[in-house]
């Protein structure tokens, strides 16, 4: 078996509070991501997804384990690494061709300005905005300012994206619309993502993998559920798609109920840390009866069944 | 809907021409009270001519005060703007020289003050460590009045002229230093980690990254600043003496020119506003919208 592009081994984040006492945010953390993989991150608030993203991402550091991308430990932030952040985390003072040559300068800092200009200009034609090239954060709408921040991550073609709950701040339908351009992007480009998100259906249509976290303190990764629907979905179909029920019933029973007292049942059902169960229930039809164990592999082209 | 139909129009007339018609009432009402309480009374002349030239013509018919008149001051003014430049040697020199004296002090100890001020806050606010070790330092320093220092500067710097300089060095350092550290210091974190994902030196990180998100709190603690050295440059003036606008209001103290007197003050007054003016279109300059 080749080594995962990312690897994430037992880390863990503690904090000392104030009085002495420390808290576990999260521990024991295993999981990997293949290269090309679009992998969804649920969980409640306060069980640390953020951090993990962050430790990914460089910027924030585990009390314990490690992390590798391309197997090499994650030593701080990287321009492999793109991220993009939930407040789009714009630079107000410069426009939005300045935001993303800002980004293409720093990568490659000898490049000229018209190399740069050029290279910018094709990820703001693929993100949609030709045209606002000019036009500064504060006069963009909050779905135009996270168009620029994917693409202020995309033009530095990175070896992944990390996305922190990128869409949470927008309205429905423009987090539909960008929803969709992601999928297409990524879809073009064969990013490999990591993304951090609460919304179920979001990682439906988005993930090859949802990684299901349970409450914290001392939060665990439950199981990871293999996205069984076929990757070219779009939002108009992806309902009426057999699966479709099936895996929103098992994310939204987990998050409702099982997230709660899952480490309390785990010891006994033979639960693992070092490989959280993959589950499929898309590929079960008596979803409810409890996950089905499968093997580690990824399920190639999810043949098994047609749409419609 | 019948309101506001009836009062747009008319609104829009007030909102434009309403205030500067206001603050025209307004100078008229001061300028006639002012003209009321100052006009001479038809005194009659009680004393000959030479003793009435001696004394000055107020004294001499018995005028009850010896405030001039709006017209008397707006001639003056006039005279000087006219000849804004003469140099009739070390105590008559024309207004525009005294103030040009005044500017050049000013502009020379503040931007002293800018050169050390605004590095030195970007490394306090870099480090929340010399921040906090720092922080009594100016603390202590900044209520200083910065005329305090002039005996300590005279003794110094032995001279008079630097002294002056190196009090308004000293009353525009702290804003700026307090600013620029504040500034540097609340830079969002988010535009930093935007900075690091993007493996961003640390030269590039403190010119494109923080100077450009802390330029708006900057620019106002130099605002703030300006206002600070020209109102301490009158004082430290009138004290070291020889040259400028505060020099020039002492000196037409002793003169007792009223009238010249209040020239120097408008002249103070407006040059003031125009400085701010100047700082406030810099600091719109570097502000950017949310």
């Amino acid at each position: 078996m080749t080594d995962p592009f990312i690897r994430i081994e037992g880390i863990a984040k503690r904090f000392i509070e104030r009085g002495g006492a420390q808290t576990t945010v999260f521990e024991d953390l295993h999981f990997s991501v293949e290269a090309g993989e679009f992998v969804c991150l649920i969980g409640h608030s306060g069980c640390g997804k953020t951090t993990i993203l962050n430790v990914l991402a460089g910027l924030d550091e585990a009390s314990e384990g490690y992390v590798f991308v391309a197997g090499r430990e994650v030593k701080g932030p990287s321009l492999d690494r793109a991220v993009i952040f939930q407040s789009h985390a714009l630079m107000p003072w410069l426009t939005v061709m300045g935001n993303i040559a800002f980004a293409v300068s720093s990568r490659w800092a000898d490049w000229s300005r018209e190399r740069v200009r050029t290279h910018c200009q094709k990820y703001i034609d693929l993100v949609n905005l030709t045209g606002a090239e000019k036009k500064r954060p504060a006069e963009l709408s909050g779905g135009m300012k996270q168009r620029v921040g994917i693409a202020r991550a995309l033009a530095i073609e990175p070896k992944m994206l990390l996305m922190d709950e990128p869409f949470s701040a927008l309205d429905a339908l423009t987090r539909g619309v960008l929803q969709e351009e992601v999928l297409r992007i990524c879809a073009e480009t064969k990013q490999t993502v990591f993304m951090i998100t609460h919304d179920v259906d979001e990682a439906i249509f988005l993930a090859d993998k949802i990684v299901l976290m349970t409450n914290g303190p001392h939060a665990q990764i439950a199981e990871i559920v293999v996205n069984t629907l076929p990757r070219n979905r779009t939002r108009h179909d992806l309902h009426k798609h057999p699966h479709y029920y099936r895996i929103r019933n098992h994310l939204i029973e987990f998050l409702v109920d099982r997230s709660r007292a899952f480490s309390a049942t785990s010891a006994a059902t033979g639960y693992d840390r070092r490989s959280p169960p993959l589950v499929t229930p898309g590929l079960n039809p008596a979803e409810g009866e409890g996950a089905e164990k499968i093997s580690a592999e990824r399920p190639a082209a999810p043949t098994l069944v047609a749409v419609r | 809907m019948k309101g506001r139909k009836q009062g747009a129009p008319r609104q829009a007339g007030v909102g434009v021409w309403g205030a500067p018609l206001l603050s025209l009432v307004i100078l008229l009402v001061f300028l006639s009270l002012w003209q009321a309480g100052t006009a001479p009374e038809a005194g009659n002349q009680v004393v000959n001519d030479e003793y009435a030239k001696l004394v000055g013509s107020a004294a001499a018919t018995g005028q009850k005060s010896s405030l001039p008149t709006p017209g008397e001051v707006g001639r003056k003014l006039w005279e000087h703007l006219n000849d804004p430049f003469y140099d009739k040697g070390p105590n008559d020199k024309g207004i525009g020289i005294q103030l040009a004296y005044s500017i050049a002090r000013v502009a020379l100890g503040y931007l002293l003050a800018a050169l050390v001020a605004i590095p030195v806050g970007f490394l306090i606010g870099m480090s929340p460590i010399v921040y906090r070790a720092l922080d009594p330092f100016i603390q202590v320093l900044k209520p200083i009045s910065p005329l305090a220092w002039m005996p300590l500067a005279l003794f110094t710097l032995k001279d008079s002229s630097v002294s002056a300089i190196f009090v308004i060095f000293i009353c525009s350092m702290w804003p700026m230093l307090i600013n620029t550290a504040f500034g540097v210091a609340s830079v969002r974190r988010e535009w930093l980690n935007v900075a690091k994902t993007l493996e961003v030196g640390p030269l590039r990180k403190a010119f494109r990254v923080i100077l450009p998100a802390a330029a708006p709190t900057i620019m106002t603690g130099m605002r703030i600043s300006i206002g600070i050295a020209w109102l301490v440059i009158v004082a430290a003036e009138m004290l070291v003496g020889g040259t400028g606008i505060g020099y020039f209001v002492w000196n037409e103290w002793n003169n007792l020119s009223i009238a010249n007197i209040i020239s120097g003050i408008l002249a103070i007054g407006l040059v003031g506003m125009l400085l701010d003016l100047a700082l406030a279109k810099l600091t719109k300059l570097v502000t950017f919208p949310e």
